[in-house]
């Protein structure tokens, strides 16, 4: 039996297992849109912005391990739902982006809404398609599916125009896909891995060094067992966060620009670094001729771009890093004796003054100004038998959520690495949370960050999908302000927010719920009352306008010269602002 | 160090745009690229002349293989390969300079391809220090216009005795 385009697309949707498409229509994807109102298989949330759509799909797909799924209309849809492609392009997030084309007779000549979809979107997915052909559909979307979700994941675009989606085709569903420029190596090899091993056993100061790879590999059971197993160190990117148990004790925390003290001095002083499934990013690297100057490098990682790329490495091992990581303890288990532990007492006794020396700290006075670091941290005390899902926006709040919240599992973190993107937490939590509408999601978020995707409130209370948001509201763009005061003598240009709407009144507008933190006495019962609540939640946490994060490797620094506290003219200036609630900020910058 | 990268890649729509996409993107150099399909119609042979550090060139080697378009790359740098160009160069021609041309025609083994009263259009096809030589000859004459294809090389056969590899390298 023949089937239109549209509902070719419907059927392999549901073949790739998938539940939930977050879209928005348009022209062109109307005949898409009428089909998928017919069927009950998979749910349509509707967002607000396409921008809205691309996201949840991210967070659906970092909180699934499986591919998430947007769709949009041609021309603005497309254009609106870029950001977060390129997004998941940074952060290799699996998601399949389907928009719409004007009809293939007119694609070039200017139609109506026409946008060059293919050519907007490739330098930011990982592969996309035109569809010219309805016979042709099935196979594309299989293998879109397949490239995104193999390898080193990431996004693909499929573009349909408008009579593909109408013309019928025999429909056949491909059992398999064979691509002959795509063959992503998966087995490291063995001599390396030995190499490794061996470069382990001798290691007086090693250390392990983790990222997203390992999460979207499912590598964490033997992640914890090789750092159990040989007793190194772990460090955490930002994006690998929940890679490794935050609260275990040989976890270090993040490292990078704002990681802790132990972590970036740890990698500094080590004499191997055993970096798995992360990319030696700048934010990590800091000044790179004088990264880790002392290790050997080891670095498993999927894709082979990455090796190399910014720093030398001794001993590459392209792979997948469970594959990996299985062979290596394979062969450490058969080696590994008391000799290792003996060998890096010292080290560990080294770490351990770290960690007392300079250890994450806030000072919250018992009446004065809410610290932003005290929320993120009263929140994860009360929310970590339940296993939450976290999501953050980008800036302060964000690195302040990466120090304090510690995750114990891997796919409970949703955050903006690579492209950090401002207004990517809310609807990442949605997407989550449509993944999973039983589970605990948090949206930890800034008052800058989370206007810029506010409007899908509306698909949440629609969709019900009850996100917690918590807004640390200073006021600021607060990581703007921060360099401001840091490096260009305390003007703030353009990151004083001078008026925000009042997000109590605004989560009401929406049929959500709102909540304001007045004090900080108030926190807990506040929280609470949010966590307790089954519909959408704003909680408005006024904070502190001028807390610092910290510690800081200012950029292009080494990571053994962190900032770790506001330098003495900073204090001077500020402790005249001490007492300051943002109802009167104005006063204190005229003051 | 300048680095002929030898590509095969998928003969569809878009594919050369994906390959430079990627250089501009990346900020690697193109100093030229040819492109054109092989025996088998379905698959396309880039020519990359570019230019980097070993590991500018290493990244640039590994970004072409990690297109899903590309299927083989090949540092041509890293074997032996011949290289060739074309060039078609218009020359003003007048009277006396008609002879001179045809005679720098003669020494390079080029071809005037197309005569008018006032211009012969010579091809020459050879390595780039041959091209730019007779560039340099003819440019007195009056070069009107002047079109290079970029270079096209290929690797060469592995031969049994290196004693005849080198003798072969000696003879270039």
């Amino acid at each position: 039996m023949k089937l239109t385009g549209a509902e070719i697309f419907i059927e392999c949707l549901k073949r790739e297992g998938v539940k939930t498409v977050f879209a928005l229509p348009g022209g062109v994807v109307l005949k898409i849109f009428d089909t998928l109102y017919q069927q009950k298989d998979i749910e349509v949330i509707l967002t607000r912005h396409e921008q809205g759509a691309g996201h949840m799909a991210e967070g659906y797909a970092k909180a699934t391990g499986k591919a998430g799924v947007c769709l949009v209309t041609s021309g603005p849809g497309m254009t609106n739902v870029i950001t977060a492609l390129a997004d998941a392009y940074m952060d290799s997030v699996p998601v399949v982006c389907f928009s719409g084309q004007v009809p293939t007779n007119l694609i070039g000549n200017d139609a109506f809404q026409e946008a060059d979809n293919v050519g907007l979107s490739r330098p930011c997915t990982k592969y996309n398609f035109l569809v010219k052909d309805v016979n042709d559909l099935a196979a594309t979307i299989k293998e879109a599916f397949y490239i995104a979700t193999t390898g080193r994941p990431g996004p693909v675009l499929v573009d349909i125009p408008k009579d593909v989606s109408m013309a019928k085709a025999e429909f056949t569903y491909p059992n398999s896909v064979s691509i002959r420029g795509y063959n992503p190596t998966y087995d490291g090899n063995k001599w390396q891995i030995k190499q490794a091993a061996e470069a382990i056993m001798k290691a007086k100061k090693p250390i392990l060094y983790v990222g997203g790879g390992v999460i979207f590999s499912g590598a964490s059971q033997e992640l914890l067992e090789l750092a159990e197993m040989t007793q190194i160190p772990v460090d955490m990117t930002l994006m690998g966060l929940g890679a490794f148990p935050g609260e275990h004790l040989l976890s270090l925390g993040m490292l990078g620009m704002h990681g802790t003290y132990q972590a970036n001095m740890a990698i500094h002083y080590s004499d191997l670094v055993i970096a798995i499934g992360a990319r030696f990013d700048d934010r990590v690297t800091g000044k790179v001729s004088e990264f880790c100057p002392y290790a050997k490098v080891i670095h498993v990682d999927i894709d082979p771009t990455s090796i190399r790329k910014n720093i030398h490495v001794d001993i590459p091992i392209v792979g997948d890093c469970k594959t990996v990581l299985r062979e290596l303890n394979q062969i450490l288990r058969a080696t590994v004796n008391g000799e290792q532990k003996d060998l890096r007492k010292p080290w560990w006794d080294q770490i351990r003054e770290w960690q007392q020396a300079h250890p994450l700290t806030y000072h919250q006075e018992k009446d004065g100004p809410i610290k932003p670091q005290q929320v993120v941290k009263r929140l994860y005390e009360l929310t970590k038998d339940r296993d939450p899902i976290v999501s953050t926006d980008v800036g302060q709040h964000q690195m302040w959520a990466a120090q304090y919240f510690k995750l114990a599992k891997p796919n409970r973190w949703l955050t903006s690495g690579g492209l950090g993107t401002m207004g990517f937490g809310f609807p990442a939590a949605m997407g989550a949370q449509a993944a999973f509408r039983d589970r605990l999601v948090l949206c930890i978020a800034g008052d800058g960050s989370v206007q810029m995707n506010m409007q899908e409130m509306a698909t949440a209370v629609v969709s019900k999908l009850p996100v917690k948001i918590i807004i640390l509201n200073n006021g600021f763009h607060g990581m703007v302000r921060q360099w401001q005061d840091l490096f260009y003598e305390g003007r703030y240009a353009s990151s004083y927010l001078d008026t925000t709407p009042d997000f109590v009144k605004l989560a009401d507008a929406y049929g959500a719920v709102g909540l304001r933190v007045k004090k900080v006495g108030d926190l807990d019962a506040v929280l609470k009352e949010a966590l307790a609540t089954d519909k959408p939640v704003i909680v408005d946490v006024p904070t502190y306008p001028y807390e610092n994060c910290y510690p800081m490797i200012p950029a292009g620094g080494c990571n053994h010269e962190m900032i770790l506290e506001d330098p003495p003219e900073l204090k001077k200036k500020q402790s005249g602002a001490a007492k300051v609630t943002p109802e009167d900020k104005d006063t204190v910058l005229t003051a | 160090m300048e680095h002929i990268i030898s590509v095969t890649v998928e003969n569809k729509f878009g594919v050369l745009s994906r390959v430079a996409g990627l250089f501009s993107g990346r900020g690697f150099n193109i100093e030229s690229l040819s492109v054109a399909p092989t025996l088998d119609p379905s698959m396309s042979q880039m020519t990359i002349v570019t230019s980097g550090d070993e590991r500018i060139i290493e990244q640039i080697v590994k970004q072409l293989n990690k297109l899903i378009d590309v299927i083989k790359v090949v540092d041509l740098n890293e074997t032996e390969f011949v290289s060739r160009e074309t060039a078609i160069i218009k020359v003003h021609t007048k009277d006396a300079d008609r002879a001179e041309a045809l005679r720098i025609v003669d020494i390079f083994r080029a071809n005037v391809i197309d005569s008018t009263p006032n211009t012969y259009t010579i091809e020459v096809s050879g390595d780039p220090k041959k091209i730019e030589a007779i560039i340099n000859l003819l440019q007195p004459l009056g070069i009107k216009e002047l079109i290079r294809t970029g270079r096209v090389a290929v690797a060469r056969e592995p031969v049994r005795s290196t004693a005849i590899q080198a003798k072969k390298v000696a003879r270039d």
